[in-house]
């Protein structure tokens, strides 16, 4: 090992500028190629969403209005993507394409709202636990486990009987399963952040239990639970297409890609679009969420093992 | 020492038994819906739907429901369903078989997939292999599980029959003893639908935990020592990589008895999900109650079998 690779910066007498973990993360982000495809789809995905009325104006179709004279065949089928209709029309004749817009701002609504109601219940739960440990850890941990081993689908069928489906429901149901992921994976980072010694600094000149947790703690935590977000929200899209699928979620005509393709079941056999684009689109948004929050973990976290990666370790060039 | 374990996990699989009727048990009074009214149809006067809540003992306190239900439980009797009037015992001995045979079945193909590609990709780290195995993984976790059926239905069903080859049968089960092989026939498409979206995540698991037991002190000297690499990896690594796998086989097998409702259903199966999903909707809580004593049961048995599978894995795993 020479002095160059120890400090350039004595050889080349370049001064080297600090950077915070925040800009070091950004700057392994911005190498990783599958990471900002995926970062670009994710936003182009929700601006679609947000903009699915404009869409909507701009073609003329509503997404609730049924196109007796073109968008039904003679034989009362759905018509094939067309230049009229690009997605094709489902079996009541509606523009398929502007309900899988519509069905976006749904599931991307409950994947986000599900899993930041989530994230905030996992954080607080999970830090109880791991900072005061004792009873209190012991319940709250067989608490987790409990919800992480129940078939949750008997837990959503119990759940939507009560309370009937709606957007809320299937909210609730899936920040029901998702928080104990997170709180486990908080719970053991303040096991261990809570051993050291700045936090003994800090409890040495009087600060109360939940400054520490709460100012101490949890910047610490933010990290981990960044990275879990990123990874639950596709699963929380998956679970509300699965409970929508059921019935139990979305109601029609609100459109959901879970109902779009609930509806779609009976017709794959004429229809494949009915049952393709819905199908296509919501592969598309799982899979860049994953990658994303794959490409996200690696940037915050180096040293954590990569999923989806070619090199070995990447450096960012200082 | 091992009955002595055996008799406490039955003890306490006995109290967690418990305390999940009682759960459900209260959760269905709670619930606004009324079998009686249901059954008795919209024509009938309220003389009609009391005459009927009061055959199917439903005017008396809950309470006394309860005793009533926990005692012919104990006694082996699930019941009878509030609309068919049949045993309940019987009914989930029907659904039971496709169930059973989906999960199992499923089980042995997710396993072999998700193991085989875990252990090739944590070999050949961030080789081409790898990363393929590793999309296809996040490919897997992608997708729900009627996603995933309704293409393999399209192209391995639909489009095969239409192009001259009917290769696989459409949806429906038949029993095992009737014919074993339409019996796979069968469940060929079931049995791929549920180990796409499961093998996913053994493969992440797998992969993951293959790698950290590979880089440990035993494995370096068991490859200093010369034993060759095919050993290293499957005695020396494999074995005891395994053991979060089983883990995670014990809860899936468990809950999955009472919750593949997707699969079953799209692929019309019938089974344990679809019934507890018809029940909930009449209100039937006889049924429920079956299924929920039968998927407990389930967990409970998968989650004991695991614990001693980990002292066959582990030796330095001690029962107690």
């Amino acid at each position: 090992m020479t002095l160059t690779e120890i400090r350039p910066d004595v050889v080349t007498g370049k001064t080297i500028a600090g950077r915070s973990p925040w800009q070091l993360a950004w700057a392994r982000v911005r190498t990783d190629k599958v990471a900002l495809v995926s970062g670009v789809i994710v936003v182009l995905l929700g601006l679609l969403a947000v903009a699915a009325p404009l869409v909507a104006a701009w073609t003329g179709h509503d997404p609730d209005e049924q196109f007796r004279d073109t968008g039904v065949t003679a034989e009362g089928l759905p018509v094939a993507p067309n230049g009229e209709f690009w997605f094709g029309t489902d079996r009541l004749g509606r523009d398929l394409f502007i309900r899988v817009l519509y069905g976006a701002r749904v599931s991307l609504l409950v994947g986000v709202v599900a899993t930041g109601v989530a994230a905030l219940v996992g954080v607080v739960i999970g830090m109880l636990a791991g900072y005061y440990g004792g009873v209190i850890d012991t319940i709250l941990s067989r608490l987790m486990d409990v919800v992480l081993s129940f078939p949750y689908l008997i837990f959503a069928i119990a759940v939507v009987s009560v309370a009937g489906p709606s957007l809320s429901a299937t909210i609730g149901v899936i920040s029901f399963y998702s928080w104990a992921a997170i709180a486990r994976v908080v719970r053991g980072q303040t096991l261990s952040l809570k051993e050291r010694e700045y936090i003994e600094a800090a409890r040495s000149i009087g600060a109360s239990d939940r400054r520490i947790m709460f100012v101490d703690i949890l910047p610490n935590l933010l990290a981990p639970v960044i990275v879990l977000t990123t990874l639950l929200i596709p699963a929380a899209i998956v679970f509300e297409s699965t409970l929508s699928f059921l019935g139990l979620g979305i109601v029609p005509p609100t459109p959901s890609w879970g109902n779009l393709l609930s509806e779609a079941q009976g017709f794959y056999r004429v229809a494949y679009w009915y049952l393709g684009f819905p199908a296509v689109t919501l592969l598309i948004t799982t899979l860049a969420f994953n990658l994303l929050g794959d490409g996200i973990r690696d940037a915050i976290d180096p040293r954590m093992e990569r999923l989806f990666s070619r090199r070995r370790r990447r450096r960012v060039k200082g | 020492m091992l009955r002595g374990f055996l008799i406490r996990r039955l003890l306490l699989g006995l109290l967690v038994l418990w305390l999940v009727t009682l759960g459900t048990f209260f959760l269905f009074f709670i619930a606004p819906s009324d079998p009686a009214r249901t059954i008795a149809g919209r024509q009938a006067t309220p003389d009609q739907v009391e005459l009927i809540r009061h055959n199917l003992g439903l005017d008396r306190p809950v309470l006394v429901q309860y005793g009533d239900y926990l005692n012919r439980l104990v006694h082996g009797d699930l019941g009878q369903s509030y609309f068919s009037g049949e045993s309940v015992g019987t009914l989930l001995a029907q659904d039971f078989p496709p169930t059973a045979s989906l999960v199992i079945g499923g089980a042995v193909i997710w396993v072999a997939i998700g193991v085989g590609a875990g252990v090739l990709s944590a070999t050949r780290a961030r080789s081409l292999l790898d990363r393929v195995v590793t999309l296809l993984a996040l490919a897997g976790v992608s997708m729900p599980t009627f996603v995933v059926g309704l293409l393999l239905l399209y192209f391995l069903f639909f489009q095969l029959t239409m192009a001259g080859v009917p290769l696989l049968p459409p949806d429906s089960f038949v029993s095992l003893t009737e014919s074993p092989g339409e019996w796979a026939r069968h469940l060929i498409l079931p049995w791929i639908t549920i180990a796409t979206v499961q093998a996913a995540s053994y493969v992440r698991l797998t992969r993951g935990s293959m790698l950290d037991v590979l880089g440990e002190d035993y494995i370096r000297t068991a490859r200093a020592k010369g034993v060759p690499e095919r050993r290293v990896v499957y005695r020396h690594g494999l074995r005891a990589a395994l053991t979060p796998v089983v883990t995670q086989l014990g809860v899936d097998v468990g809950t999955l008895i009472g919750g593949v409702v997707v699969t079953e259903s799209v692929f019309g199966l019938g089974g344990i999900g679809q019934a507890v999903v018809q029940a909930f909707n009449q209100g039937d809580l006889p049924v429920i109650m079956g299924v929920v004593v039968i998927a407990t049961t389930a967990v409970i048995t998968a989650n004991l079998v695991v614990d001693l599978a980990y002292a066959v894995l582990d030796p330095r795993v001690r029962l107690t």
